[in-house]
């Protein structure tokens, strides 16, 4: 469709001297792109109503007066492989290199809950990530890492409660009060159904475990980030940056409305809610959505659910460089696309962020490749003075309008969810499924055609080219040793304190009391991981999706 | 009679990443396959059961997670011992350079990693897939 041809500088499309390199100019999420941006295309715009000074309701350009003029963002690198004692040792290189805060990847069956000796387990224990069993891997995994100085993530979803409790246990010994520790689960269900798919029981029970942590965190853990609404998941599974952002915070309001229908206020749970969305390659777009995101946010906490308190409006985020985004071809390229993604995380004013390694099409990091990962975000902070001044794009016409856009398409897509019944209904309609998939399948057809590039693949690509990167092999003698750890454990406990704790803990999830004080007997109990995810898979039972593709 | 070529795309084990899984399994539908997707978290016995079950021609694994030098050779044993010797099984997804010769010898026919062409996995499928 052509627009109206209004002259140079304008947005239509000359013809001879002046003709464009293509008919329609789009970026990764395939939203098209004017040829310039005017100061009509952001007529209306109000500076106090919807931008506001940095730590200003609504939050527009950051969450914090001072941003990286105070402090910068937590480099927080994923890291999580084999045993406790492999991790644990990268963990220390990590803390040594520099890095401010850890992020433990689990492995699958950890993820699932299941013991390493579960026969599902088979050919996948230390995959992905670290295998967590019992509270005595936990012991080796923080070995000689101070509880009370560093910050903690954990991904993972349906177990989180119970890496929680190891977490507070190992707290424990090391004298630290639960007071003192700081961290983040992931403890995102939701995503899970939508795109993640690590889901293991039926949605209702699954975010009654979630509202259990929220209630006991806000009770006992004051520093503990509860949940961290992930959005990355959902955009690596295809979807566009609109649609993250949408279902993101559709998600987040979901449990805003679970904790208050516990009888919390919001006001008590909700400055501990933390998000994570994913930085892709279309630069303005990602910054866009940040910002976009922080507005949405406070508008919906403030004026939806009456949230009082300005910490409550404040949408804090970690980022992660799009993994999706990285090739196997001429796997050098990644790190240049990784630094492009991270400087947008920093310029859309993320809290936290991750750089991925440029082997990861690959196969899990090695460590040269984790350094140059963590040196990127080094350079971007110490070098290029991107963290000098807070959001330097602000009044940019082209960026405001694109944070405009986003805002406007997330709020069709909640107007479309609450059509549906809500965040529930919709997964189990396979709405969001089907619009992931849908997106992910137009995208995979515009690489075919040209129409979107990723150099090295579908241009500039080196008909030559030998795959010739290190790449991290996983000793296969980790299962064999992670099982052996966790038949005697097993053998070593006090079985009439295990099988107790274990009862009790049935009981109580058969009722509606908060089950987090359970969930640590188990674990001071070395009940294992299975152990106790069996048990609510045998009340509650387990999730099956229809595939939608 | 020209029967279409019936595929099985599933995912192994616990490892839950279905984009490409979901990518491909459209591509084959829409290039005019008969489509028949697992859905996720599969052991290699229920896949091999399903391929049997349902009389596919290619069984087509994504695999993400690193398990695949157990799990697919467990799947070519299952299909063997029943007698489903003839079914093409095809791999994708993060698969390292050092497994695949360990991989084909097990017997699988393709392997693609990540940024493979979907024309290029159909076209591979038509040329050697068994003739009915």
């Amino acid at each position: 469709m052509a627009e109206k041809h209004d002259g140079p500088g304008g947005a239509g499309r000359d013809t001879g001297e002046w003709a464009e390199r293509k008919l329609r100019f789009a970026g990764v999420s395939d939203r098209e792109v004017k040829r310039v941006y005017r100061p009509e295309d952001i007529a209306g715009l109000d500076y106090a109503r919807d931008l506001g000074d940095p730590g200003e309701y609504p939050f527009t350009r950051g969450v914090y007066p001072t941003m990286y003029r105070g402090r910068l963002w937590t480099m927080r690198q994923f890291a999580g492989f084999g045993t406790a004692e492999e991790t644990n040792a990268r963990f220390k290189y990590l803390l040594q290199t520099g890095q401010t805060g850890l992020s433990i990847a689990f492995d699958m069956p950890t993820l699932l809950g299941y013991d390493s000796d579960h026969p599902f387990a088979n050919g996948e224990v230390g995959k992905l990530g670290v295998a967590i069993d019992s509270l005595r891997d936990f012991e080796i995994l923080m070995d000689g890492i101070p509880l009370d100085k560093v910050s903690t993530s954990m991904t993972i979803n349906p177990p989180a409660s119970i890496m929680l409790a190891m977490y507070l246990v190992v707290a424990e010994q090391q004298g630290v009060g639960w007071d003192q520790v700081s961290g983040t689960i992931q403890n995102d269900i939701l995503k899970d159904y939508i795109a993640q798919k690590t889901y293991i029981y039926p949605p209702e029970p699954s975010v009654r475990l979630i509202v259990d942590t929220i209630e006991f965190c806000t009770r006992h853990v004051p520093k503990w980030n509860t949940i961290s609404i992930s959005g990355y998941h959902i955009r690596e599974a295809g979807a566009t940056a609109a649609q993250e952002l949408a279902f993101t915070l559709a998600d987040g309001m979901y449990y805003v409305e679970a904790a208050m229908a516990r009888g919390l206020d919001v006001d008590e749970f909700a400055p501990r809610l933390s998000f994570f969305f994913d930085v892709h390659n279309d630069f303005f777009e990602e910054i866009a959505k940040f910002r976009a995101a922080r507005r949405l946010w406070a508008r919906i906490m403030r004026e939806k659910y009456g949230a009082k308190n300005p910490r409550s409006w404040m949408l804090r985020t970690h980022a992660q460089t799009a993994g999706v985004s990285l090739t196997a071809q001429q796997p050098e390229n990644n790190i240049v696309r990784v630094a492009i993604q991270a400087l947008a995380a920093v310029l859309g004013g993320t809290q936290s962020l991750h750089t991925n390694s440029y082997d990861e099409a690959l196969a899990l990091p090695t460590e040269e490749a984790v350094r140059i990962a963590l040196r990127t975000q080094q350079i971007i902070a110490e070098e290029t003075g991107v963290a000098n001044t807070i959001d330097p794009l602000a009044g940019s016409y082209y960026v405001e309008s694109l944070t405009n856009q986003l805002e406007e398409e997330a709020q069709a897509y909640f107007r479309k969810i609450e059509a549906l019944g809500g965040v529930v209904k919709a997964i189990e309609k396979g709405f969001f499924q089907r619009e992931i998939a849908d997106s992910a399948y137009r995208f995979q057809r515009r690489l075919k055609s040209g129409d979107y590039v990723v150099v090295g693949v579908n241009k500039y690509a080196d008909p030559n080219e030998k795959v010739r990167t290190k790449i991290l092999k996983i000793n296969p003698e980790v299962q064999r040793r992670q099982i052996e750890r966790v038949r005697e454990v097993r053998a070593r406990r006090d079985p009439a304190r295990a099988q107790k704790a274990l009862a009790e803990l049935r009981k109580a999830s058969q009722s509606s009391e908060n089950l987090m004080p359970y969930i640590l007997e188990c674990v001071r109990a070395y009940c294992t991981e299975g152990e106790i995810a069996g048990v609510w898979r045998e009340v509650w039972g387990e999730w099956r999706e229809e595939a939608i593709y | 009679m020209d029967r279409k070529i019936r595929v099985l795309v599933a995912k192994l084990g616990l490892d839950a990443h279905d984009r490409g899984a979901k990518v491909i399994a459209r591509a084959y539908r829409d290039a005019g396959f008969e489509v028949i997707y697992t859905g996720l978290y599969q052991r290699p016995e229920q896949v091999a059961e399903a391929a049997i079950q349902e009389d596919v021609d290619v069984v087509a694994i994504s695999s993400l997670a690193g398990a695949h030098n157990t799990l697919i050779p467990e799947l070519i044993r299952h299909l063997r011992e029943q007698g489903a010797d003839d079914v093409l099984v095809l791999a994708g997804g993060v698969i390292p350079e050092d497994d695949i010769p360990f991989l084909k010898e097990q017997g699988v026919a393709g392997i693609f990693g990540p940024g493979s062409d979907l024309d290029e996995i159909i076209e591979f499928t038509r040329q050697n897939v068994r003739r009915v």
